[in-house]
C-alpha cells in the first residue's frame, strides 16, 4: 500500500461523523453452525450508515458466511443454525416475525461471480421492481436508466438495452448486477468479493463505484484483496477461524493494528 | 510407418467405418420408404377420406386423429410432468420421497408399450367406459399420458437442474419469493429444455402403435369429439398393411410419418441448442 492511499484512507475516516451514530447493522454474539461444525464464533460487529465496511481474512475464515447472515441467505442451506442477534434498524432479523422477502428488498447482495439473468439488459434491471408489483412502463424505464447510471454502465449499454445481458463483458456484467440490486432501492448493499472474477481495469471501475455508492447506501464488502480494503473502506473487520480478531477504522487496522495476527495478515505473512 | 502409427490408422478407419455404417442404415431405410411412398403423397392423399378400409383414397382421418391425440395427451401430460419436475428440483431436497418418485419415473419408462396398452384397455376402455366412451381419443390419450410422463418429468428436471443456483440466489437476494423466482426466472430459463422433452414425447405418441391399437379403436371416420374412436398415422399404417395389403398406401403413410418425425427432431435439437447457448 502506498503512502498516498493511506492518507486517502485516513482522510475519508476523518470526514465521517463521530460518536453517537446508531449503527445501521449491529450483530451481537452471533454464532453459526453447519450441522455440528461451528463456522462463526461470537461475532459482534457494528456497521455504520453510509460507510464502506470491509471484511477481510484468509479463505475459510467465515467472512462470506457472516456476510450471508446479514440478508439471511444462509437460510437456503439446509443444516444451518444460528444463535445470537443481527439488528438492522433496531430489529432482530432472526426474529420469527420478520418477513425474509421484505428483509432482502432492503438488503441487496452482489455475488462473487457475476450472475446476470439470461434475459435482456433491460429485463435484468426491471426484474426486481416488476416482482415487487411495478407495472407502469414509463416508471420502469426511469428506474432502469437511474440504476444503470448509478452503476456507471448507462453510457456503455444505452443503445442495446434489449440485447442479452449474457453478451456483456465480465466487468459490465458485474456492474449490471450492481444496477439490478440498486433498482430495488435497498438501504444496504452486501458485496461478496465482487471483483475477484474481474480484470484489473474492471476492478478499478467497481471500486470507484463503491466509493460513489456509499453516499446513498451502507456497504459491507468481503474482499480477499487487502489493497482493495485499504483503498475503498472506512472500517475493516479482520476475520480468522470464524472469529473477529479486530475491527476498527481502516486506517488504524492497516497502520497500527492492535493484534499480532492482524499485523501478520496485512503484512502478507499468511493468508 | 511405425507400428503404433499403423495401429492408430487402422483404429481410425475401423471406427469411422462403423460411424458411416450407422448413417448408411438410417439413410437406406429413409430412402427405401421414400422411393416406395413419396410419389403417393399428394394433396388428395393428405386431405381426402379413405375408401375400401383404407386400401384406396386418402389418409385425412388418420392425420386428424394423430393431431387430436397428440394435443390431448400433451395438454394433460405437460402440466403434470413439468409440475412434478418443479416439485422435485425446486421444492424438495433429495430424500426418500424424491428417490421414490425418480425410481417410479424410471421404472415407468422401461415398461413395454404393449403393457401400457393392456392397462389402458382394461382400465380406461372397459372399466371407465361411461366416462371415456370406450375406445376413444380420451382413452388413448390417458394411456399416452402414462407413457410419456416419465420422459417429460426427466427432461424437465434436467432442464431445471441446468439453471445455475447462482441465478436462484441472485433472484432471492432481490427480495423475490420462491414462486416468483421459479415463474419469472427459472422456468423461462429452462423452457427450451422443457420444450425439447415435450417435443420428444410428441414424437413418441406419433410413433406409438401397440398401446393405441388397444385403446384408440381404429375408426376410419373423422373423430367429432374426444369420446370417438380414431386412428393415428402409425396405426393406420399397421392396419392398412396387415388388413388390406395395400402397400402403396402403407408406404405413402410411412413417408408422411418419417417427414413428421424428422421435422420434430429438428425442432427438438433447435430448442436444445438454444438452451445450451443461453448459459454459455
Amino acid at each position: 500500500m502506498t503512502v498516498i492511499e493511506l492518507q486517502r484512507a485516513s482522510k475519508s475516516e476523518q470526514g465521517q461523523g463521530g460518536a453517537g451514530d446508531v449503527p445501521q447493522i449491529r450483530s451481537k454474539n452471533l454464532n453459526l453452525f453447519y450441522g455440528d461444525f461451528q463456522a462463526l464464533h461470537d461475532i459482534s460487529l457494528d456497521v455504520p450508515k453510509n460507510q464502506v465496511t470491509a471484511l477481510i481474512g484468509p479463505s475459510g475464515c467465515g467472512k462470506s458466511t457472516f456476510l450471508r447472515t446479514l440478508n439471511r441467505m444462509n437460510d437456503l442451506i439446509s443444516g444451518v443454525s444460528i444463535t445470537g442477534e443481527v439488528l438492522i434498524g433496531g430489529q432482530n432479523i432472526y426474529d420469527k416475525t420478520v418477513d425474509v422477502v421484505e428483509l432482502r428488498k432492503k438488503i441487496g447482495m452482489v455475488f462473487q461471480k457475476p450472475n446476470p439473468f439470461p434475459m435482456s439488459i433491460y429485463d435484468n434491471i426491471a426484474y426486481g421492481p416488476r416482482a415487487h408489483g411495478l407495472k407502469k412502463k414509463s416508471r420502469i424505464m426511469e428506474i432502469v436508466e437511474r440504476s444503470l447510471r448509478q452503476a456507471a454502465l448507462w453510457d456503455e449499454v444505452k443503445d442495446r438495452l434489449h440485447s442479452s445481458a449474457m453478451g456483456l463483458s465480465g466487468g459490465q456484467q458485474q456492474r449490471l448486477c450492481i444496477a439490478r440490486v440498486l433498482a430495488v432501492e435497498p438501504e444496504i448493499v452486501l458485496m461478496d468479493e465482487p471483483t475477484s472474477a474481474l480484470d484489473p481495469l474492471a476492478t478499478l471501475k467497481v471500486e470507484e463505484l463503491v466509493t460513489e455508492l456509499k453516499k446513498m447506501y451502507t456497504i459491507v464488502i468481503v474482499t480477499h484483496n487487502m489493497q482493495q480494503a485499504a483503498r475503498i473502506s472506512d472500517r475493516t473487520a479482520f476475520f480468522l477461524n470464524g472469529k473477529i480478531v479486530e475491527a476498527d477504522e481502516t486506517a488504524k487496522i492497516f497502520t497500527n493494528p492492535k493484534h499480532k495476527q492482524t499485523n501478520d495478515y496485512i503484512s502478507g505473512r499468511f493468508g | 510407418m511405425s507400428k503404433v502409427n499403423r495401429n492408430q490408422n487402422i483404429a481410425f478407419a475401423f471406427f469411422s467405418a462403423l460411424g458411416i455404417l450407422t448413417v448408411c442404415i438410417l439413410l437406406l431405410i429413409i430412402a427405401y420408404i421414400f422411393v416406395q411412398g413419396i410419389t403417393k403423397i399428394s394433396f388428395d392423399f393428405l386431405f381426402s377420406n379413405p375408401r375400401k378400409m383404407g386400401a384406396e383414397g386418402g389418409i385425412f382421418p388418420a392425420i386428424v386423429g394423430t393431431i387430436y391425440l397428440v394435443l390431448t395427451t400433451m395438454i394433460i401430460a405437460a402440466p403434470i410432468g413439468v409440475g412434478a419436475a418443479i416439485y422435485l428440483n425446486e421444492y424438495t431436497s433429495r430424500g426418500r420421497i424424491t428417490d421414490m418418485i425418480r425410481f417410479a419415473t424410471e421404472a415407468l419408462a422401461g415398461i413395454p408399450s404393449i403393457v401400457f396398452g393392456l392397462f389402458g384397455f382394461a382400465f380406461f376402455v372397459i372399466l371407465l367406459k361411461p366416462i371415456t366412451g370406450g375406445w376413444s381419443i380420451l382413452s388413448a390419450s390417458l394411456t399416452g399420458v402414462t407413457m410419456v410422463l416419465p420422459t417429460i418429468v426427466r427432461t424437465a428436471e434436467e432442464a431445471l437442474k441446468a439453471v445455475p443456483d447462482s441465478l436462484r440466489e441472485g433472484s432471492l437476494a432481490l427480495g423475490t419469493t420462491k414462486w416468483q423466482t421459479i415463474k419469472g426466472l427459472i422456468l423461462p430459463a429452462a423452457m427450451p429444455g422443457i420444450i425439447t422433452g415435450i417435443i420428444l414425447s410428441i414424437g413418441r405418441v406419433i410413433g406409438e402403435t401397440a398401446a393405441f391399437l388397444l385403446t384408440l379403436g381404429g375408426s376410419l371416420l373423422i373423430p367429432q369429439s374426444l369420446f370417438d374412436g380414431s386412428r393415428t398415422l402409425s396405426l393406420h399404417l399397421y392396419m392398412v398393411a396387415m388388413e388390406t395389403g395395400a402397400m402403396d398406401v402403407a408406404f405413402g403413410t410411412a413417408s408422411v410419418l418419417i417427414i413428421l418425425i424428422l421435422l420434430i427432431n429438428f425442432a427438438a435439437s433447435w430448442f436444445f441448442r438454444r438452451l445450451i447457448k443461453r448459459f454459455s
